[in-house]
C-alpha cells in the first residue's frame, strides 16, 4: 500500500511537468491548430538562458529568474511574428514541418554553444532534498514542481475567464474573423499566445533542470506534454491537465508492478488505444468535417 | 488558337494551369493526354525513353568512374530514395502523416538478419519476406490512422516508431543493446563482398521500386490515394473504399520502407536500435517535404540531395574553405565539441525555408521554372 501510494505521488510530481507543457501545447494549438515540436527547445533554449546567466555571469537567482520568464516570451513573440507568420497558404503538415524544424535549429544552437555533456544548474533547490509525510517520503522539488504547476492552471483559468485579453484570446480562438470584425487584432493575439505558451513551457523547463540539463532533456517531457494534449483532447486546457496526471500516475504504476524497462512507451499504448475509442481525445467534442 | 490546358501533370501533386499559344498547323507540344492509355504510358515521349536510358547507362557506369567512398554514398542515397518515395506515397499522395518510418526502417532490418542468420532464409527471399512484415505492421497501425487526423495521427505514429526502437533495443533475441552484424552476402553464385557489388543488387532495385511506384500511382488505387489526400468525404462517396486504400497506403508505404531497411542493414554492416531514432523519422520527413510531395522525382532529388547533406556534413570541420572558418568561430563564440550540430541547424533552416517559400519543394520550383521558360516572354 505505501508503495503504491509512494508511486502515486512520484506520478503526480511527473504529471505536473507534463500538465505545464500539455498547456503550452494546447494554449498554441487553440489559437493557431499547429501541433508545436518546438514547444521542447524553446523552453530548453530559455533554460539554458538561465543556466548562463547564474552559472557564467553569477546573476542573482531572484533577478535572473524572471528575465529568463521574459526572455521566453520575446523568443515566442519572436517565432511567431518571423517564422509561423510568414507561411504561405499553410496545411496541418506544412505547420508540423516548420515547427519540427525551428525544434532542430533551436536544438543545435543550444548544442553547438554548450555540448552534448550533463550540466549543473545552479539552482536554488537541491533535487535530493526531501522530506517525510508519515512513512512516504517527498521530495521538496516536487512539491514545488506541484505548487507551481497549480498556482499556473488557476492564474492562467482566471486570466482567460476574466481578464480582457483572455478574453480576446478566447474569441480569437472561436471565429478568427469574428473577433477580428469585432476589433480584436488577430495577429497580435496570435503572437501573444506564442509568447504565453513559451513562458509556460519555460517554467516546466526550469522545474526540470536540477534533475537533469543537457541539450536533449527536454525531448522526452515534451513528447509527453503533446501525448497528454491529445489524450485531454489538445483544444481543452483542463483536459490536458487530466491527460497529464493520469500519464504520469499510470506511468509510474507500470513502471512499478510490471515493468521499469517499457515505462516510458507504455504512454504511447495508452494513446493509440484512447484515440481508437474516442478519436479527437477525451475532452473535446468530436470534431464532424462538413462538406 | 489559343489552348488553356491543365497539365495533368507527370508526377505533379497540384494540377498548374499552362496557358499555352500555338498556332494552326503547328504540332501542339504540351502535355495534352487525350485517352487513358496516353496517361499511363510509362515513358510519355522518345526524350524521356532518350535520357532515362542515358541515366541506366550513368548508373552503370558509375562504379568505374569514382572512388570507392564514392560508391558507398550512392549505396546510402539509393536507400534513402527508396524510403522516401515509399513515404511519400503515403504523406504526399494519400495525405496522411508519418513520423514513424524510422519504426518500419527497423522491422525491415532487424527482420533481414535474423531471417537470415537464425533461420537461414537465402537473401532474395529474406528481403521481401521482412517487407511484408514491415507491411503487416503498416496495415495495423493503419487502422487507428483510419478515424485520425493532423496531431492525432502525428502522435500515433511517433509512438509507433518510439515503440519499436525500444521494444528491439530491450529483447536478447534482436540483439539487445549490442545490435547486429550482417552476415556475408550470396546469392546464387556470387559473393556480394564491397560496396561495388551491392551497389548493382542496390541499384537494380531501386529502379524496380522507383518505376513500380510511378505505375501504382497511375493506377486506379493511385488515384484513390490523391482523391483521399484532396477530400476524403468526397471520395467516399464517389465509391473509394476508404479502409481498404487508407490502409493499403500505410502498407506500401511500410513496404518500401521496409525493404529499404534490409539493404541498409547491409550497407552499414551493422545496426543497432540507437540508429532508428525520431531524427531519422524527421530525416526521412524532411527529405519528402524538401525533395516535393506528391512527386516521384521530387522524392529522388531531395533524397539526394539531403542524403548526400547528411553524409557530407558528418565531419563538418574538414570540408573545404567554411572547415576552417566553422572552427574559429566554434572556438570564439560556440564550443568545439558540439560543432558536429550545425548540421542538425542547417537541416532545420532548409525545411523552414522551404516550408515558407515554396512548399512544394524543389520540385514545384521546377515546375516554376519550366513554366517560365515554356511561357517566355509573357
Amino acid at each position: 500500500m505505501l508503495d503504491f501510494l509512494q508511486m502515486v505521488v512520484s506520478g503526480i510530481a511527473v504529471g505536473s511537468s507534463y500538465a505545464l507543457m500539455g498547456l503550452a501545447m494546447v494554449i498554441i494549438y487553440k489559437t493557431s491548430e499547429v501541433p508545436n515540436f518546438a514547444q521542447g527547445e524553446m523552453a530548453l533554449i530559455s533554460v539554458f538562458f538561465a543556466f548562463m546567466l547564474l552559472g557564467h555571469y553569477g546573476i542573482p537567482s531572484y533577478i535572473a529568474f524572471p528575465a529568463t520568464l521574459a526572455f521566453a516570451a520575446i523568443l515566442g513573440f519572436f517565432l511567431e511574428f518571423a517564422v509561423l507568420r510568414r507561411a504561405k497558404n499553410p496545411n496541418v503538415l506544412g505547420m508540423i514541418v516548420i515547427t519540427i524544424g525551428l525544434e532542430m535549429i533551436l536544438l543545435g544552437l543550444v548544442s553547438w554553444k554548450f555540448g552534448a555533456d550533463h550540466k549543473d544548474m545552479p539552482f536554488p533547490i537541491s533535487p535530493y532534498e526531501s522530506f517525510a509525510i508519515g512513512k512516504m517520503f517527498v521530495s521538496t522539488l516536487e512539491v514545488l514542481t506541484l505548487f507551481v504547476a497549480l498556482v499556473m492552471m488557476v492564474t492562467l483559468f482566471l486570466f482567460f475567464r476574466f481578464s480582457k485579453l483572455g478574453m480576446a484570446v478566447k474569441a480569437t480562438q472561436q471565429n478568427r474573423s469574428a473577433a477580428r470584425l469585432m476589433g480584436i487584432r488577430t495577429n497580435r493575439i496570435m503572437m501573444f499566445t506564442w509568447g504565453l505558451s513559451s513562458f509556460v513551457g519555460c517554467v516546466a523547463g526550469l522545474l526540470l533542470t536540477p534533475v537533469s540539463m543537457e541539450p536533449f532533456m527536454m525531448w522526452d517531457p515534451m513528447l509527453k506534454g503533446f501525448a497528454s494534449a491529445v489524450l485531454g483532447g489538445m483544444t481543452s486546457l483542463p483536459g490536458a491537465v487530466f491527460g497529464a496526471y493520469m500519464l504520469g500516475i499510470i506511468e509510474n504504476l507500470f513502471g512499478g508492478y510490471v515493468s521499469i524497462e517499457f515505462k516510458s512507451v507504455v504512454a504511447f499504448a495508452i494513446i493509440v488505444l484512447v484515440l481508437c475509442v474516442k478519436p479527437s481525445g477525451l475532452f473535446a467534442r468530436h470534431y464532424v468535417k462538413k462538406v | 488558337m489559343l489552348f488553356y490546358l491543365q497539365s495533368s501533370g507527370k508526377d505533379d501533386a497540384v494540377t498548374y494551369s499552362i496557358g499555352r499559344i500555338s498556332f494552326d498547323g503547328e504540332k501542339p507540344v504540351m502535355d495534352m493526354k487525350r485517352d487513358y492509355y496516353e496517361d499511363v504510358k510509362l515513358f510519355t515521349s522518345g526524350v524521356v525513353f532518350f535520357w532515362f536510358m542515358v541515366l541506366m547507362v550513368f548508373l552503370a557506369a558509375y562504379p568505374f568512374l569514382v572512388k570507392n567512398y564514392y560508391v558507398y554514398v550512392a549505396n546510402y542515397i539509393a536507400i534513402n530514395i527508396i524510403v522516401v518515395i515509399g513515404l511519400n506515397i503515403l504523406v504526399g499522395y494519400t495525405g496522411q502523416i508519418s513520423l514513424g518510418h524510422a519504426g518500419f526502417f527497423a522491422i525491415g532490418a532487424y527482420g533481414t538478419l535474423i531471417l537470415m542468420t537464425k533461420f537461414h532464409f537465402p537473401f532474395l527471399l529474406a528481403l521481401p519476406v521482412s517487407g511484408l512484415i514491415a507491411a503487416v505492421f503498416g496495415f495495423l497501425l493503419g487502422l487507428p490512422a483510419l478515424r485520425l487526423e493532423g496531431p492525432y495521427l502525428s502522435i500515433a505514429t511517433l509512438g509507433f516508431g518510439l515503440t519499436i526502437t525500444r521494444v528491439i533495443g530491450k529483447i536478447e533475441f534482436f540483439g539487445g543493446r549490442q545490435g547486429l552484424h550482417a552476415p556475408a552476402l550470396v546469392i546464387g553464385p556470387w559473393h556480394l563482398d564491397t560496396d561495388r557489388d551491392f551497389y548493382y543488387l542496390l541499384m537494380v532495385i531501386t529502379v524496380l521500386m522507383t518505376v513500380g511506384a510511378r505505375n501504382l500511382i497511375k493506377t486506379r488505387v493511385g488515384r484513390a490515394f490523391v482523391a483521399i489526400r484532396d477530400a476524403d468525404i468526397a471520395a467516399e462517396t464517389m465509391g473509394v473504399n476508404l479502409v481498404f486504400y487508407k490502409t493499403l497506403a500505410f502498407a506500401v508505404s511500410a513496404f518500401y520502407t521496409g525493404i529499404a531497411g534490409g539493404l541498409f542493414a547491409f550497407v552499414l554492416r551493422f545496426i543497432e536500435p540507437e540508429l532508428f531514432s525520431l531524427f531519422m523519422s524527421i530525416m526521412f520527413l524532411a527529405m519528402v517535404v524538401v525533395g516535393g510531395l506528391g512527386s516521384i522525382m521530387g522524392s529522388i532529388t531531395g533524397a539526394c540531395l539531403l542524403g548526400w547533406l547528411d553524409l557530407q556534413l558528418r565531419n563538418i570541420l574538414s570540408l573545404p574553405y567554411i572547415g576552417t572558418w566553422l572552427e574559429s568561430l566554434s572556438k570564439s563564440y560556440f564550443s568545439i565539441t558540439g560543432v558536429s550540430n550545425i548540421q542538425f541547424i542547417l537541416f532545420g533552416l532548409i525545411m523552414v525555408l522551404i516550408m515558407l517559400f515554396e512548399p512544394l519543394g524543389i520540385f514545384g520550383f521546377w515546375i516554376r521554372t519550366k513554366k517560365y521558360w515554356r511561357t517566355w516572354p509573357f
